[in-house]
């Protein structure tokens, strides 16, 4: 393995370290650290969509024994910077969407705060909302870039003309619906000022990251706010940034003078912790007689909201994913009158990869050929937009290797041709793709302690993903000693800071910064190091991010059945193949994956907040109305991954795994359900009725 | 949460009594159903009468072959009784389709039939509502209406019951057995909920302070074939989208006799009649069967989003009458299922 960091330790299937922590009910989350002097916070919500609040009758809740205080625009203490809208929490009194945080109580016990909540009177000024994503809107627009940074738009050659003269054309439209994070550790932060220091024990993917974000809103030096959170009940990218609630419990704690607990009830999780856009995608292809793509198009369509722009990178996994000499893409955002989108995982890859990946196997079967081949046909040679080569591409590694494991090559393509007891049944294929990055900011420091172990320290997350183990793993290898001389220490700013957990770049990230810091400490001290010995290091520059494409890939088979009479749809069986560069714990890597796979069914099948226009709010906002895939949905579930050697990524020659696994599995159902079915469904989710006259 | 006094009650005169006194007193037994409207605001009772420690806990035979089910057994235990299971599978079916483990667990007979409906804006108080708040007018009539009624609504309220086991009790001829203020009475279950009518706020026909005691299921003959099928959103627990609760009897392939109970269609466990009418003395086949399930739904009146119920409920009527009649024309009753 050149250029790569040695894997001794690294590769194992090591058990989590925090695993007996967990299933023991010892590990302690937010919510639950004991802060004496507690109080406790429910938040008020507007029940307009958009408007002013004109008064608010606070009288009865004060009345209340044991409330503390009760937060209005008017008495909040003001913040240093309203810059971000979404954090700017008590400081107007217009409302820009419906249960958006408007006031709060601050009371001695959570119920007494909750039953105060509901005592205060809110009067309102209410203009007209508007919420409705529509394609055909006429005050779209194109945002300045899409999440995080990519160009809205792209166009190469002369799609028009590519599309007038295919032999073969596709035309349709895939929408996704508006999915809600619905990690099962809701948001919760503990804030406690001491002076002018602030202690927050927040949920988050990411203290470093909530440290400067929420220091300057609060107008306090960053140094001064420690953040601390050694782990987290899931985020699925809506602990990536600060919502409102952290800045609420702050704000509330300075005002009380006592330490604040807000606990995020999961009906206001689908308000105020961020979801993902619903997407209206126009598709569009051509091809030649041979199944060779000649133009690619892909118009998206989706929401953000009125005070704060969040733009889903819906078409830029159409940019790279096949050869075609015309293509193009585009973003536009309607602004509502809604909640503030964000991160959930995989944005972009996922909705995309569904109309992508939904398109493709229409594409194949218009051309008569098997979508495995048809996709191979199209592999293109380098990145198609930017001409950049691949570090490492094995979309094909993974269709041939996943077709082989899943029994591919039997199958008759025609549609609606099997039936067992009832049940039609059909099978389906699609790719997975997702970027190998990394986030600058990490550093690492490794100290030799009094016991002769190795103490190592960054602020890194671990969302129930197994930074624990994995990073630990990491540092025995870069310090060439045992994992069980290694102490690791994360979750906490008063650590070296770290990168977020986000957009599957945590290892890649801090492991590159063990790495570093692990060289650094054996070139000072060498091989018999001294106790309180101690070097830091970072993540050094990769000369290789400009001259590469660097991706991870997949493929994703399914197998469906769908009841004739009742339309009833179950995925009998999903199994993926993954190129994903080097992994670091079979053990944990394999978890990521199948979850990510269940929540990709889950979003095919399942998962829809549903938006009532009347009021501007998600209706079915609990767990019993709001369908997530639990284990009755799963049944045969497998997850494998390819041996990928990729030098250039990074030292560590991992591309990252936490989202990978959620993208492609929604277009592998809907293609087994046509197949199964001979019905095309191309808006998610496939519910039952889709299937019946 | 509204502040509450708690109360227990050790006997049954006691409990009623302590509910009958005030109007805002309210029953408590398993919780799953009342604490969480307690929570979200739904309903704000001043007091809380527990009657979970009440005597009314087992399940006993009556005299005739009937079984007599107390209001506080659980839904699980209920369902893993080895007489619900041999002479009501109907029963013991619907039961383990309610819920969750977790949930049967907790959840008794008495509190499952006065569960309320799941109608989001029923749950959600910064919504209109005439079932929560009379008067308030109905958020579902123009709103979100995949789970809503397609028969027997009113333009008050367009709502489903969402009990499982009431469907099946409604198909058995159950009958509810309660004590109130003015005393005990038997309540056949058919007439035990209400269509909303101008009423919504009223499921049932219960009096304040009337508390259930017991379900009494009549004897089953042994020829008698039964079954649950429930269609919903997905495998773990979610509510009907449609469910059938069906018991025939056949003689010489034809239907002697036919109980059919529709759940997911209406505000109540929707008795098909009609159906019964259809099927009783006709061959059983696909043609009678179709027949049937049209005559039942040709009243139907489906909403912005649950056209889809009604060739649902066909069809699931359909195929529920099709395994039943096959099952019970190829094969003679085997020992487990004779009492
Ligand atoms: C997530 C979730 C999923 C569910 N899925 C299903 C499902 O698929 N199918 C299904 O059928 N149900 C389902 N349920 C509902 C569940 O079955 C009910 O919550 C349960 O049966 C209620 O019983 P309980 O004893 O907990 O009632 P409680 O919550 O204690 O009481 C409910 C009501 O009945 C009254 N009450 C209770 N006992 C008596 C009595 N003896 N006499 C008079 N009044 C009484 C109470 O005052 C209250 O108004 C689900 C519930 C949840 C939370
Ligand atoms: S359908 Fe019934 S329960 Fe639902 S909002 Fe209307 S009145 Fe309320």
């Amino acid at each position: 393995m050149t250029g790569l960091l040695p894997a001794r330790v690294i590769g194992q299937p090591l058990e989590r370290a925090d695993g007996m922590a967990k299933v023991t009910g010892t590990a302690t989350y937010a919510a639950e650290h004991p802060v004496p002097g507690l109080t406790h916070l429910h938040p008020v919500q507007a029940t307009i969509a958009r408007g002013r609040v004109s008064a608010v009758d606070t009288a009865q809740a004060e009345a209340l024994d044991g409330v503390i205080a009760v937060l209005t625009p008017a008495n909040a203490p003001r913040l240093a910077s309203t810059e971000d809208p979404e954090l700017a929490v008590l400081q107007s009194d217009e409302v820009a969407f419906r249960g958006q945080v408007i006031g709060a109580v601050v009371a001695t016990t959570p119920e007494i705060a909750r039953h105060a909540a509901g005592l205060v009177q809110v009067s309102y000024v209410e203009q007209p909302h508007d919420v409705a994503l529509r394609p055909d809107r006429a005050d779209l627009y194109a945002p300045d870039k899409v999440n995080p940074a990519f160009p809205t738009d792209t166009e190469q050659g002369d799609v028009p003309s590519a599309l007038a003269d295919a032999a073969v054309r596709l035309d349709q439209t895939y929408t996704t619906a508006w999915y809600h994070n619905n990690p099962m550790e809701p948001h919760a932060t503990i804030a406690s000022w001491d002076g002018g220091d602030l202690t927050l024990h927040d949920s988050t993917q990411g203290v470093t990251a909530v440290r400067d974000t929420v220091a300057p809103v609060l107008g306090v030096a960053p140094e001064r706010v420690r953040v601390i959170c050694p782990h987290v009940g899931g985020g699925f990218g809506s602990k990536g940034q600060p919502h409102v609630h952290l800045v609420l419990a702050a704000l509330a704690a300075k005002a009380v003078g006592r330490p604040v607990r807000l606990v995020v009830t999961r009906q206001q999780m689908f308000a105020l912790v961020g979801y993902r856009t619903p997407t209206i995608q126009r598709i569009r292809m051509g091809a030649d007689r041979t199944g060779r793509l000649t133009a690619i198009s892909v118009d998206v369509v989706e929401q953000t909201s009125r005070i704060k722009e969040f733009a889903e990178q819906t078409a830029v996994p159409a940019r790279m994913m096949y050869a075609a000499p015309h293509r193009r893409t585009t973003h536009r955002l309607a602004a509502l009158d809604v909640p503030v989108p964000s991160w959930m995982r995989a944005p972009g890859e996922c909705p995309g990869m569904f109309g992508l990946e939904t398109a493709v196997d229409e594409m194949a079967a218009a051309c008569g050929l098997d979508p495995i081949e048809f996709r191979v046909r199209n592999e293109p040679e380098r990145d198609p937009e930017t001409g950049r080569p691949f570090s490492s591409r094995n979309l094909v590694a993974c269709l041939r290797e996943g077709a082989r494991r899943f029994g591919w090559a039997h199958r008759d393509p025609t549609p609606r041709a099997r039936r067992e007891a009832g049940w039609l049944v059909g099978t389906g294929v699609a790719a997975s793709t997702y970027p190998a990055g990394r986030i600058a900011g990490s550093s690492v420091t490794i100290r030799f302690g009094p016991d002769r172990r190795y103490q190592v320290e960054t602020a890194a997350a671990d969302l129930g993903t197994g930074t624990w183990t994995a990073l630990r793993q990491i540092a025995a290898d870069a310090l060439g000693v045992d994992y069980a001389e290694v102490d690791l220490r994360i979750g906490d700013t008063a650590l070296p800071p770290a990168s977020v957990a986000g957009g599957s770049t945590g290892i890649a990230s801090w492991g590159s910064a063990v790495l570093d810091a692990a060289e650094a400490f054996r070139d000072k001290f060498g091989a018999n190091p001294s106790e309180g010995d101690e070097a830091s290091g970072g993540m050094p520059d990769n000369p290789h991010t400009e001259r590469y494409a660097m991706h991870a890939f997949g493929a994703q088979f399914a197998e469906v059945r769908v009841r004739e009479d009742t339309g009833e749809i179950r995925v009998s069986r999903l199994l993926g193949v993954f190129a994903a560069g080097r992994i670091v714990n079979p053990r944990t890597a394999r978890s990521q994956f199948i979850g990510g796979m269940t929540m990709g069914l889950s979003m095919a099948l399942h998962e829809q907040s549903v938006l009532d226009q009347r009021f501007g709010h998600i209706v079915n906002h609990d767990l019993a109305e709001y369908h997530i895939a639990a284990n009755a949905d799963v049944a045969e579930l497998e997850a494998h991954w390819i041996d990928e050697h990729d030098p250039y990524v990074n030292p560590l020659g991992t591309k990252g795994i936490g989202e990978i696994g959620i993208v492609g599995t929604a277009a592998a159902i809907s293609n087994a359900a046509h197949h199964a079915t001979g019905v095309r469904v191309r808006d998610l989710p496939i519910t039952l009725d889709k299937f019946l006259s | 949460m509204n502040p509450f006094e708690y109360r227990r009650a050790t006997d049954v005169a006691e409990a009623v009594a302590a509910v009958a006194e005030r109007p805002d007193a309210v029953f408590l037994g398993g919780g799953t159903n009342l604490v969480d409207h307690l929570k979200l605001g739904v309903t704000r009772p001043g007091r809380l009468v527990d009657i979970t420690r009440l005597p009314l806990d087992r399940v006993e035979p009556l005299p005739g072959g009937g079984v007599r089910v107390g209001a506080n057994v659980r839904n699980s235990d209920l369902a893993a009784e080895p007489v619900i299971r041999s002479r009501y599978p109907v029963l013991a079916q619907a039961l383990l389709s309610g819920a969750s483990g977790q949930l049967r667990n907790l959840a008794t007979t008495g509190g499952n039939l006065l569960q309320r409906t799941r109608c989001v804006y029923f749950q959600d108080i910064t919504t209109p509502c005439n079932k929560r708040m009379p008067g308030s007018g109905c958020a579902a009539l123009d709103g979100y209406t995949r789970h809503h009624a397609v028969l027997g609504a009113s333009p008050q309220c367009v709502a489903v019951h969402p009990s499982d086991m009431a469907v099946a009790l409604a198909a058995l001829d159950a009958v509810v057995r309660t004590h109130g203020p003015a005393g005990q009475r038997a309540i056949p279950l058919v007439e035990f909920h209400r269509l909303p009518g101008a009423q919504p706020e009223r499921d049932t026909v219960l009096d304040h302070g009337e508390l259930i005691t017991a379900v009494d299921l009549p004897a089953v003959p042994a020829t008698r074939r039964s079954a649950y099928r429930k269609v919903r959103d997905r495998a773990s627990y979610a509510f009907a989208l449609v469910s059938v609760a069906a018991e025939v009897e056949l003689r010489d392939g034809e239907i002697s006799q036919a109980r059919i109970a529709f759940g997911g269609l209406a505000h109540k466990p929707w008795r098909a009649q009609r159906a019964e009418q259809v099927l009783r003395g006709a061959p059983a086949t696909a043609a009678t069967f179709q027949r049937a399930a049209e005559a039942e739904l040709v009243g139907a009146q489906p909403l912005a989003d649950n056209a889809f119920k009604v060739p649902l409920a066909r069809n699931t009527l359909v195929s529920v009458l099709t395994e039943l009649t096959e099952l019970t024309g190829a094969t003679e009753p085997t020992q487990e299922d004779t009492p």
